[in-house]
């Protein structure tokens, strides 16, 4: 033993010390975990958010709750190959698992209550490589940034008068998002929408060339024009009958095509859309095989976070797919304790 | 150990600070990200998966290197409750370090999520999707964390006990390599 323990001085002096050392340890993790900082918006605040007025409805998805799965396969066709080396773009047919969705926190709500409509999607490719993107029929996303989107999920809980005038008012990007969601042009069916990825992702291919670049899933189905007010007419869940129907008939389609940034475009926030006449690429082609009602499908359990990428594909600095992944898995950790919310079987499951 | 029986071998002391950088960085960013929506939540999250597997691999790797080299023995004087509390930690330790990584893989494949390491190292399933048993992992790994952040806490406060105020040798025994309590005369 080197030295004699120490004085009664001495280790008063050093259990302070030791106390010090753990209080300042804790005191960082509190920080970290942002127990200190009561203004961080984080997963748990955002997806709160999302709740409809009466709370949010426990076993479902805290947003786009209202949905069907599916299952069919990618054709590509090689060409996407050129702009990222993902074996889903090599020429084959690559398995794929989807849902169909409202972009609603109310898995009873009217289908022409809701203007935007959503895809989750999960390509699997032989490597077992795994891409999930979800995706809504709109061309822009409403808001510039995630704190931006949370004020406007905020809007309809503010006292002030005018709130959403106040709001668009602060985000002059709104616009053209908020055009589109009046628009009274909606389609018949989920078969006929367009959905698109909004947010930027680089591309990587074989040869480490790296681009920014989005996509979109353009309908091959003829768009049968409809107001909200004539949709309403045919039902309140008609959009998951027609395309449990339509694809029973035969499979639906939709043509990949990545649209390549230019320098100067907008990466980084998916309310501004590219000018026209951006390079783009048709990679192949999204078969819809098959539906299952949700209760019981395949796509149930699954988080279409849009981080979930392979390799040949990342995110850009567009700050949404970090965001919504964070939030999804909020959603998906409160959703999968409340399974029993939401019985399995088709039948029980409450609408 | 070392000839002397008083130390811990070079191997062993490197494995212990470098995991000890390790675990003491996975409680940060555990608490980081699941508290962020920002831009690094992504990076965050590809990190925490990476180094909770190699954790997991250099705990293995530690085990198997104590059960080779042992480990200098206790001070004869250290009154039986602190050797016994001593003892425990250790196994909660090691313990742990095995098991927070396991969770966290099963409570991934539970979810059905993929686990991708950095590198495009993919992990399979150990887990078929069970969403009563993701919560049951996620509840785990969540809880035991913060255990965990309490037992390095306290080993942290033993260990400079040792230093400190004992002056045992028990620090000295696994102090960084070439650090002056390491070189102590005895």
């Amino acid at each position: 033993m080197p030295l004699p323990p120490s004085g009664p001085r001495s280790t008063l002096a050093s259990l302070a010390l030791i106390a010090a050392i753990c209080a300042g340890a804790t005191g960082a993790l509190a920080y970290t975990a942002g127990w200190l900082s009561p203004d961080r918006l984080t997963p748990t605040k955002l997806v709160d958010a999302l709740a409809p007025p009466k709370g949010p409805v426990p076993g479902y998805r805290r947003n786009h709750a209202k949905g069907l799965c599916f299952t069919g396969v990618f054709e590509a066709n090689g060409n996407g190959a050129a702009l990222s080396r993902a074996r889903a773009f090599e020429t084959g047919r690559h398995p794929v698992l989807g849902r169909f969705n409202l972009g609603t926190p109310d898995p009873g709500a009217p289908d022409a209550t809701v203007r935007v409509r959503g895809l989750g999607l999960q390509i699997t490719a032989d490597d077992g490589a795994v891409w999930r993107t979800a995706m809504i029929n709109a061309p822009v996303f409403p808001v510039s940034s995630p704190e931006a989107f949370y004020a406007l999920l905020r809007v309809p809980t503010s006292k002030a008068p005018n709130a959403m005038a106040a709001f668009v008012a602060a985000h002059p990007e709104f616009a053209p998002f908020g055009a589109w969601a009046k628009s009274p042009d909606w389609t018949a069916s989920y078969a006929q929408e367009p959905y698109n990825s909004l947010n930027a992702f680089l591309f990587t291919n074989a040869s480490g060339a790296e681009q920014a670049v989005r996509w979109s899933f353009r309908p091959q189905a003829q768009a049968e024009r409809i107001t909200p007010g004539d949709l309403a007419k045919r039902g309140e869940a008609y959009l998951e009958r027609e395309i449990t129907e339509r694809v029973a008939a035969g499979p639906q389609r939709w043509s990949l095509i990545l649209t390549v940034a230019e320098p100067g475009d907008p990466t980084a926030d998916p309310s501004r859309a590219w000018p026209e006449g951006r390079r783009s690429v048709e990679a192949g082609i999204l078969v819809v095989e098959r539906i299952a009602p949700e209760a019981d499908g395949p796509c149930r359990d699954v988080n279409f976070d849009p981080t979930i990428l392979p390799d040949g594909i990342r995110v850009s600095d567009d700050p949404f797919p970090a965001a919504r992944s964070a939030a999804y898995a909020r959603s998906y950790d409160l959703r999968t304790a409340e399974a029993k919310d939401y019985p399995r079987s088709a039948a029980e499951a409450p609408r | 150990m070392t000839a002397d029986g008083k130390h811990f071998t070079g191997v062993q002391r490197f494995l212990h600070w470098s995991m000890a950088a390790c675990i003491i960085a996975m409680f940060f960013i555990g608490v980081g990200m699941v508290s962020t929506i920002m831009p690094k939540y992504v990076p965050l999250l590809a990190t925490h998966k990476t180094l909770g597997v190699a954790i997991f691999v250099l705990a293995l790797v530690r085990l198997a290197v104590r059960a080779r080299s042992g480990a200098p023995p206790l001070p004869a004087d250290l009154p039986a409750p602190m050797k016994l509390a001593a003892h425990l930690s250790h196994y909660g330790l090691y313990g742990l370090m095995i098991a927070m990584p396991l969770l966290g893989w099963a409570m991934l494949s539970a979810g059905a999520y993929p686990v991708v390491l950095y590198g495009d190292i993919r992990l399979p399933a150990i887990l078929p999707q069970n969403a009563a048993l993701h919560t049951l992992l996620w509840n785990a790994h969540s809880y035991l964390a913060f255990a965990f952040f309490a037992l390095v806490l306290t080993h942290v406060a033993a260990a400079l006990f040792h230093a400190l105020v004992r002056r045992d040798g028990v620090f000295a025994a696994m102090a960084p390599v070439g650090s002056r309590s390491g070189a102590a005369p005895r």
